[in-house]
């Protein structure tokens, strides 16, 4: 082995190497940094600017013209509920059975593959154009903006997002399983629904989860929806309905008066606070099954 | 001395590569068959072609003769559903559902017989018992199944698998994930069920096959070079490669 022995002389300088290591370790470390320092200089601002404002008259009023006393967002947060939850009760279940679909019965047909790519590109698509989309579809004609619009345009940005992580949920199930169940003699629906859907049914719920706290902030397709309103949300079938996105630009670009940029502040902090709310419970849903 | 399965010219396609060629097998009642060979030598094809499982997958496919019961199994006249009812599986990795302990074992009688609870609860008891899992679990019915040890795990498998009421019961290297005293308790069990069930077990253990079984076929690139009664096999192998896969040369 002659010709394996003799290269002492070209040893590359290990000087080198551990720069390269060390260079690598550094621009990651400062990268992550970056990063997250832009999150809580956001966080921090939010709640600087918000916190002064939130008392409980604040959570428990609806929100008023300016100048009259006790205004609150308590409308607008009920009206972001509703619209929010409005929309996953549309998209959710069709959402789980197309994710379905794709991962059980079109893993690798040319239908699932161009299905895919149609939910690539849903995800892409600018939410402004899905909230023109459904004021043209459906305020237009109705002669009305409404709450239940602006779920129906909320709910067109959540399906490919649930579908997609449905169907990566139910790929993370083994083969093994699916297979020890069709060999007990079940049929091919019940193995999903019954076997493989629960194995999968904590990552099934974050990926729901993550979606509606997503789709909760969308702004724009609301402008066009639901739009705002100072009263509470009764009408959320057929009258413009108070939610938070709108809420907070309208106080914060639309308003003049110093006192409406600060509710918007706070209510800036109340829907972050959910939000992260939502991470959190989604987080300790899913170590649940995977810290294990 | 009847023949439970008899397998006649049996190949096997995945898409356009043969894995098995003309496979040719007669297993008997209540004996453990043992199927051995080298890696990639087509035993697990092999048993997935005797509950149809292949056929999840879109491009694999058998064709030749499959009788069991004097019945071709592989005719489309068959219901695949029943047929799995008749023969369960065991994988080489446990897979217990994500349900309690006893629901694993309820499942498939649910499934296939309308029965009371309390008749339920009573074959829960009798298919864990045939498992030799009663007395480890009796006091955690209700945890799940994924808590449970390896051998465990393939032990409550295998009263899930008992409770479908199967004549015949197949497994796919069932102790290779499982640590040795584990894998001695099941195949002690494994005796103790070939009175019950025929039993045809591919493994990857030379020592196993010889310990707990009745005929041994040896397998090698998709042909079955060798089939006989398990003393014979490895006493005597009359074929040169099953002397020298035995002997320790190769595989």
């Amino acid at each position: 082995m002659q010709s394996l022995s003799n290269i002492e002389s070209k040893r590359r300088p290990l000087f080198f190497r551990k720069l390269v290591d060390r260079c690598v370790r550094i621009f990651s470390i400062f990268s992550i940094t970056l990063a997250i320092g832009g999150m809580l200089w956001i966080l921090w601002t939010v709640i600087s600017h918000g916190i002064k404002v939130i008392d409980w008259g604040f959570l428990t009023h609806p929100s008023k013209p300016y100048g009259i006393p006790d205004a609150g967002i308590a409308n607008a947060l009920i009206g972001t509920i509703f619209i929010t939850l409005g929309s996953a009760i549309i998209s959710v279940p069709p959402a789980i059975a197309a994710g379905i679909y794709l991962a059980e019965f079109a893993k690798h047909s040319k239908t699932g593959n161009f299905l895919r790519f149609c939910a690539n590109v849903m995800m892409g698509m600018p939410s402004i154009i899905v909230g023109l989309f459904v004021y043209i579809i459906l305020v237009v004609p109705l002669g009305t903006f409404s709450g239940l619009a602006g779920s129906i345009a909320l709910s067109i940005i959540m399906f490919p997002v649930v579908m997609r992580t449905t169907e990566d949920m139910l790929g993370m199930v083994s083969y093994t399983l699916r297979e020890s169940a069709l060999a007990l003699g079940m049929t091919r629906a019940r193995t999903t629904l019954c076997i493989v859907c629960r194995s999968a049914k904590n990552g099934l719920i974050t990926g729901i989860l993550l979606a509606l706290a997503r789709v909760s902030g969308e702004t724009a397709p609301l402008l066009f929806t639901a739009l705002f309103s100072d009263s509470w949300p009764t009408g959320y079938f057929s009258h413009p309905t108070a939610n938070m996105p709108v809420l907070i630009t309208e106080y914060s670009t639309n308003s003049p008066f110093e006192s409406m940029h600060a509710a918007g502040w706070g209510a800036a902090l109340i829907i972050t606070a959910l939000v992260l709310i939502i991470n959190i419970c989604t987080r300790i849903i899913f170590k649940e099954k995977h810290g294990k | 001395m009847a023949n439970k399965i008899i397998a006649r010219n049996l190949n096997f396609f995945y898409g356009k590569t043969q894995a098995l060629f003309e496979n040719n097998i007669e297993i008997e009642e209540n004996k453990i068959t043992a199927i051995i060979g080298p890696s990639g030598c087509g035993k697990s094809t092999h048993l997935r072609i005797y509950n149809r499982i292949f056929e999840l997958y879109r491009d694999q496919k058998a064709d030749g003769e499959l009788i069991i019961d004097g019945e071709n199994v592989l005719s489309k006249d068959v219901d695949v559903l029943e047929l799995r009812r008749k023969v369960g599986m065991i994988f080489q990795k446990p897979t217990p559902f994500p349900m309690s302990v006893f629901d694993n074992v309820a499942y498939p009688m649910k499934l296939h017989f309308k029965l009371t609870k309390s008749e339920i609860a009573d074959r829960v008891e009798k298919a864990l018992r045939g498992a030799s899992l009663w007395d480890e679990v009796k006091d955690k019915l209700k945890t799940s199944g994924l808590a449970l040890s390896g051998g465990q795990q393939q032990r409550l498998c295998i009263a899930r698998a008992i409770a479908a009421q199967p004549e015949i019961i197949l497994m796919d290297e069932p102790t290779s994930a499982i640590d040795p005293v584990a894998t001695l308790k099941i195949e002690e069990l494994l005796l103790h069920l070939k009175k019950d069930y025929t039993i045809v077990i591919v493994t990857h253990n030379m020592q196993q096959a010889s310990r707990i079984s009745d005929y041994t076929g040896f397998f090698y690139k998709g042909r079955i070079l060798e089939f006989d009664v398990t003393n014979n096999i490895f006493t005597n192998p009359k074929n040169k490669k099953t002397e020298e896969y035995i002997t320790g040369r190769f595989g």
